[in-house]
């Protein structure tokens, strides 16, 4: 029997706001405990929220961003239960009348575009942490209370691991892109809780699912589903059901295993929130919102391809995180070369942030040093082999590409005479090369290019020293 | 007569005249308070070195002229924070809270340089009708020691009534500023939802509590009423509306004015003697040129019904922040951190207080929403209309505050029902979020305080002041004073 | 309309509120007749009735999206029962 893995996907991001939901706390990360509190966030009697605008802003964005329709009214509600991270002992969220409903997410698998359905989006307020280092205890830690969210919900039209990989990716960098949120994974500003289930194929009906939280990497999520899926097909072929549950992802051990039941049932008693009051917004408001977008990375992708002929594969790398497209139109603009600056971002770049741990956010130069050093390469000054070490330099902040070349003296040979005299030389003490290419082995040209190079330290134009080692070369045989 | 049953409007006159200083009025509470105060139990926490200190300040600054309430001294119910000042709500569960920030109405009080002369007591959490829910004292009724004072203000409306301060605030959720008031004699005023901020007001129901005034008089309600109302931004149920003099028409007499009568009043076990102050009022209405007519209010039952279910659902949301976490009580010898939260839960609230709790938790609990939150809310919209159709009817509707006078301490404890029907009158009106005052008209034959109450559609608080004015002339209930 | 004792076990887990069998047994009675009065509500006809969330036709209350000046944290635990580090401490919570 062959089974499908039919997964959903609940996303929580953090809003890039300066304060929290309801307070005016500031939503910093990284401060020391209790230090971004006061009377709302702290859950002290009798202190009343006040929404956040900039929390509706964003999360109308996102909204949109995900092809949402934007509620012209909802309101806030409250989910009550009792955890020693949650102050009030109730999550100001939205239960009914959620802000955004109904959206797709188009996803590419396997070069076949797919389409995610949205369900909802809700904004509330993050929990606080809990912190194990006390010996005899849990610490509490109220700073992330009151730090504002959305939650995206997903339709489970996910089918598998990879495709849950490429939607949690897409949701993340358009979350990105529109500058809702700063989708840092280790920090927790975006988190990803997955329902999954398999069931024969072809059956309409849903399986019963089992639910995993806080993934916290795109790996995690991946293996976590194959894993999962794959045991509840074990589990099937038994002739076991599958219990509905919530499961923890054991990322090292790379095992899913079924959580300590909590000791009540879960019963969130929901209902209005009657100390804060209705969002109404208007259809022009979304109107507005909406011009406001930014352009989406597929558009931007559409673009690329268009307007500086790049390939599908580089455009859709270029354009997968807001960084890299920046710094990519910003070089073009300064330096006519798509497709190599593509390269250079695409090879090079990734490679020297991955080792020196950097992102394209703390990349230790500008797109106009990159520009420069394509220009380097375009007029001869530098060979690209040159340029890789010059790139080399340019991350240990040696200063701008022609800073560097002056400073190793690594500017091509361009003096015709001076390259000449060497070239004499190697050919004249090369005499079994001349021999072979005068009987038609042409691949001992390489060898004297090589040897050219070796002599120049890798100085000489390329072009110009080929040209010269065939002009001295004939001139031998003709001899 | 001693300084310290002075009105405020007279207080004020007096200090303008030099009669006084502002510290020999505030000795002057303050001797009173420490006569009177072990005899009647209102307040829970004295400021007094604080309230004598500010008093000197005012008199060498000469601050006293500055506005209307500067100076002069008020109690302040305990559910209403005070920067600094430890706030109970009358609760072992808050029994060593002190709070670091201020409730709106404290700050625009402090604002003025009125004189808070101490914290006063309530039922806990501000349910109940009797304050005899107190986790600390019980406050007796300064009429008659042996009753209750009302609730849950019942702090409030002592203070006020045994001249231990000039005026109150208390809180109103279903009537416990204005059924305190009626039972002691003095003049409450619930106004409309949304006019005071409830920043700092410890929530028992969000959707229902509104902070108000007790007062010697209808003028010091309407000069109170000038200093807390106004536009808060941290509560965003506060109402952003221009300014208003509440003196300006006070004195306007009622010529203009269609009061309504409910048809059916006296079907709610409304004592005798209260309904012959509401004939004696509806006579004096009429006399001064007022028009009466009857109108038709047909859910007592279920407002009372709405009431329990929407307060106490609110409540049990509101009231889970309680835990031992971050502040209050935590109980002792607990086995883990559940049962950390039952202990302390369960010995930190009282009976009253749970009741509430479990009765809101079960109204909202899977499986019940619809059949009794919702519905409730429903039911809050059809008396809500109703009200709309009693408005165009009449400008202010006239009823009894309360069914009777003051009961017996401990009468109606074990009867939780009972307890809650003693609020008929009231709770509608919070239901419908618009604004009443009570005001005292006569005594009945055990000498103790009948008091009408006077409502209004939504911010028709200068309509009520002025018919309550009027009628306070004709009762002229002041030459009564309670003999302590 | 009775409650058993049942329930007002199911309410009081969720409330976290602990009861001894005598307790119950009061709670449930009187949870019981105060939801007796309770259903007068359904006296009232309230097909087509929306149900009244706010009272005041109030909507988009904000607050602009400014820093303010938190407590510190001798402040923000001056209240607590237990704490260490800086931080609210309570019996170990196990995930």
């Amino acid at each position: 029997m062959e089974y499908e893995v039919v997964v959903g996907m609940e996303i929580h991001a953090e809003l890039l706001t300066k304060t929290k939901i309801f307070c005016s706390c500031p939503t910093k990360f990284g401060d020391p405990e209790n230090t971004h509190t006061c009377p709302i966030c702290l859950g002290m009697p009798g202190v009343l929220p006040v929404l956040n605008k900039s929390v509706v802003k964003y999360a109308v964005r996102a909204g949109l961003a995900l092809n949402c329709k934007i509620a012209n009214f909802s309101k806030m509600d409250r989910k009550n239960y009792f955890y020693p991270d949650l102050p009030k002992a109730y999550q100001t969220s939205q239960y009914d009348r959620p802000l955004c409903l109904g959206g797709t997410v188009n996803i590419n698998v396997n070069g076949k575009t797919k389409p995610i359905g949205i369900t909802r989006i809700h904004i509330e307020e993050d929990a606080g942490k809990l912190l194990h280092e006390s010996s005899d205890g849990t610490l509490v830690d109220v700073n992330r209370c009151g730090v504002p969210l959305i939650e995206i919900v997903s339709e489970p039209d996910i089918r598998g691991p990879e495709e849950a990989r490429i939607f949690a990716e897409k949701v993340r960098n358009t979350l990105e892109y529109t500058g809702v949120s700063d989708c840092k994974m280790e920090e927790g500003s975006i988190r990803f809780d997955v329902n999954v289930s398999v069931r024969e194929k072809g059956s309409k009906e849903l399986g019963t699912r089992t639910e995993m939280k806080n993934l916290n990497s795109f790996r995690a999520l991946e293996r976590a589903i194959k894993y999962e899926s794959k045991r509840q097909i074990i589990e099937l072929k038994k002739g076991h059901s599958i219990v509905q549950e919530t499961r923890k992802w054991d990322d090292v051990k790379g095992i899913s295993s079924a959580m300590r039941s909590k000791e009540d049932a879960q019963d969130y008693r929901y209902f209005p929130e009657p100390d804060l009051v209705p969002i109404v917004i208007s259809d022009d408001e979304i109107k507005k919102a909406k011009d406001q977008l930014p352009e989406m990375p597929e558009a931007k992708k559409e673009r690329y391809m268009a307007e500086y002929n790049l390939p599908e594969y580089d455009a859709n790398l270029i354009t997968s995180t807001k960084e890299t497209a920046r710094f990519f139109e910003s070089t073009v603009n300064l330096c006519n070369h798509p497709k190599q600056v593509a390269n250079w971002l695409m090879v090079d770049i990734p490679a020297h942030l991955k080792e020196k741990d950097l992102t394209m956010d703390t990349i230790p130069f500008s797109p106009e040093d990159l520009a420069e050093l394509i220009n380097l390469i375009q007029d001869g000054t530098i060979s690209g082999k040159i340029a890789k070490s010059v790139m080399e330099k340019m991350f240990d902040e040696e200063g701008s590409p022609k800073e560097i070349v002056e400073k190793h003296n690594w500017a091509q040979m361009q003096d015709t005479g001076e390259l000449k005299s060497i070239i004499e030389k190697i050919v004249q003490d090369n005499p079994k090369s001349v021999s072979d290419i005068a009987a038609g082995n042409k691949k001992a040209y390489g060898f004297l290019t090589g040897q050219v190079m070796k002599a120049t330290k890798g100085k000489a134009n390329p072009q110009l020293a080929n040209k010269i080692i065939r002009e001295v070369v004939s001139k031998k045989i003709d001899e | 007569m001693s300084i310290n049953n002075l009105t405020i409007h007279e207080t004020k006159e007096a200090l303008k005249e030099g009669k006084f200083s502002t510290e020999e009025l505030v000795d002057s509470y303050i001797d009173h308070i420490e006569k009177i105060d072990p005899k009647v139990d209102a307040f829970l926490l004295k400021c007094l070195d604080r309230a004598k200190d500010q008093a000197k300040k005012i008199d060498s600054e000469k601050q006293n002229d500055t506005c209307s309430l500067s100076g002069i001294p008020y109690a302040l119910k305990d559910n209403i924070c005070t920067k600094g000042i430890k706030t109970t709500a009358a609760s072992k569960m808050l029994y060593n809270f002190i709070p670091p920030y201020n409730a709106d109405v404290y700050e625009r009080l402090n604002s003025m340089n009125s004189i808070m002369l101490g914290k006063v007591n309530m039922d806990e959490f501000a349910m109940g009708s009797s304050t005899e829910n107190s986790a600390f004292k019980v406050t007796k009724n300064p009429w008659d020691l042996s009753t209750v004072p009302g609730g849950s203000s019942g702090g409030s409306a002592v203070a006020v009534a045994s001249d231990m301060a000039a005026f109150a605030l208390g809180t109103d959720t279903g009537g416990s500023i204005r059924q305190p008031a009626s039972l002691c004699g003095v003049v409450g005023l619930k106004p409309t939802y949304g006019l005071v901020s409830r920043f700092g007001l410890i929530a028992f129901a969000s959707s229902l509590d509104q902070i108000g005034t007790f007062a010697k008089d209808v003028e010091d309600t309407a000069i109170i009423l000038n200093a807390i109302a106004g536009h808060d931004p941290k509560d965003s149920t506060s109402l952003d509306l221009p300014k208003k003099d509440y003196t300006d028409q006070l004195k306007n007499g009622t010529k203009e004015l269609t009061i309504g009568i409910l048809k059916n009043y006296k079907a709610e076990g409304v004592q005798e003697e209260v309904q012959t102050a509401m004939d004696d009022a509806i006579a004096a209405y009429k006399s001064m040129g007022a028009k009466v007519v009857e109108v038709d209010f047909r859910y007592f039952k279920q407002a009372l019904a709405a009431y329990y279910i929407i307060a106490c659902a609110e409540a049990s949301s509101n009231l889970a922040r309680y835990d031992g976490v971050r502040y209050g009580f935590r109980a002792k010898d607990y086995t883990d951190y559940i049962d950390m939260y039952y202990k302390t839960r369960s010995e930190g609230f009282g009976s009253e207080v749970k009741r509430r709790i479990m009765l809101g938790t079960y109204a909202l609990s899977s499986g019940y929403y619809d059949a009794y939150y919702k519905k409730a809310m429903q039911v809050r919209t059809v008396i809500i209309n109703e009200y709309k159709k009693i408005f165009d009817q009449c400008d202010v509707l006239l009823t009894p505050t309360s069914a009777t006078t003051a009961f017996k301490i401990g009468e109606k404890m074990n009867d939780p029902l009972q307890m809650y029907m003693s609020d008929t009158f009231t709770v509608p009106i919070n239901i419908a979020g618009i604004p009443a005052i009570s005001i005292p008209a006569e005594l009945d034959h055990k000498g103790l305080p009948i008091g009408l109450q006077i409502v209004g559609p939504v911010l028709g608080e200068e309509k009520i002041l002025q018919a309550a004015w009027a009628l306070e002339k004709h009762f002229d209930f002041r030459k009564n004073q309670p003999n302590l | 309309m009775s409650i058993s004792n049942e329930e007002v076990t199911y309410v009081s887990k969720l409330a976290r509120l602990r009861f001894n069998e005598e307790e119950t047994n009061k709670m449930a009675e009187e949870l019981g007749s105060v939801l007796d009065y309770v259903a007068t509500l359904n006296e009232v006809d309230t097909k087509d009735i929306q149900p009244t969330e706010h009272i005041l036709p109030v909507s988009n209350v904000f607050r602009d999206d400014v820093v303010g000046t938190p407590l510190s944290n001798d402040v923000a635990l001056s209240n607590a029962p237990d704490q260490e580090n800086g931080c609210f401490k309570v019996p170990r919570v196990l995930d």
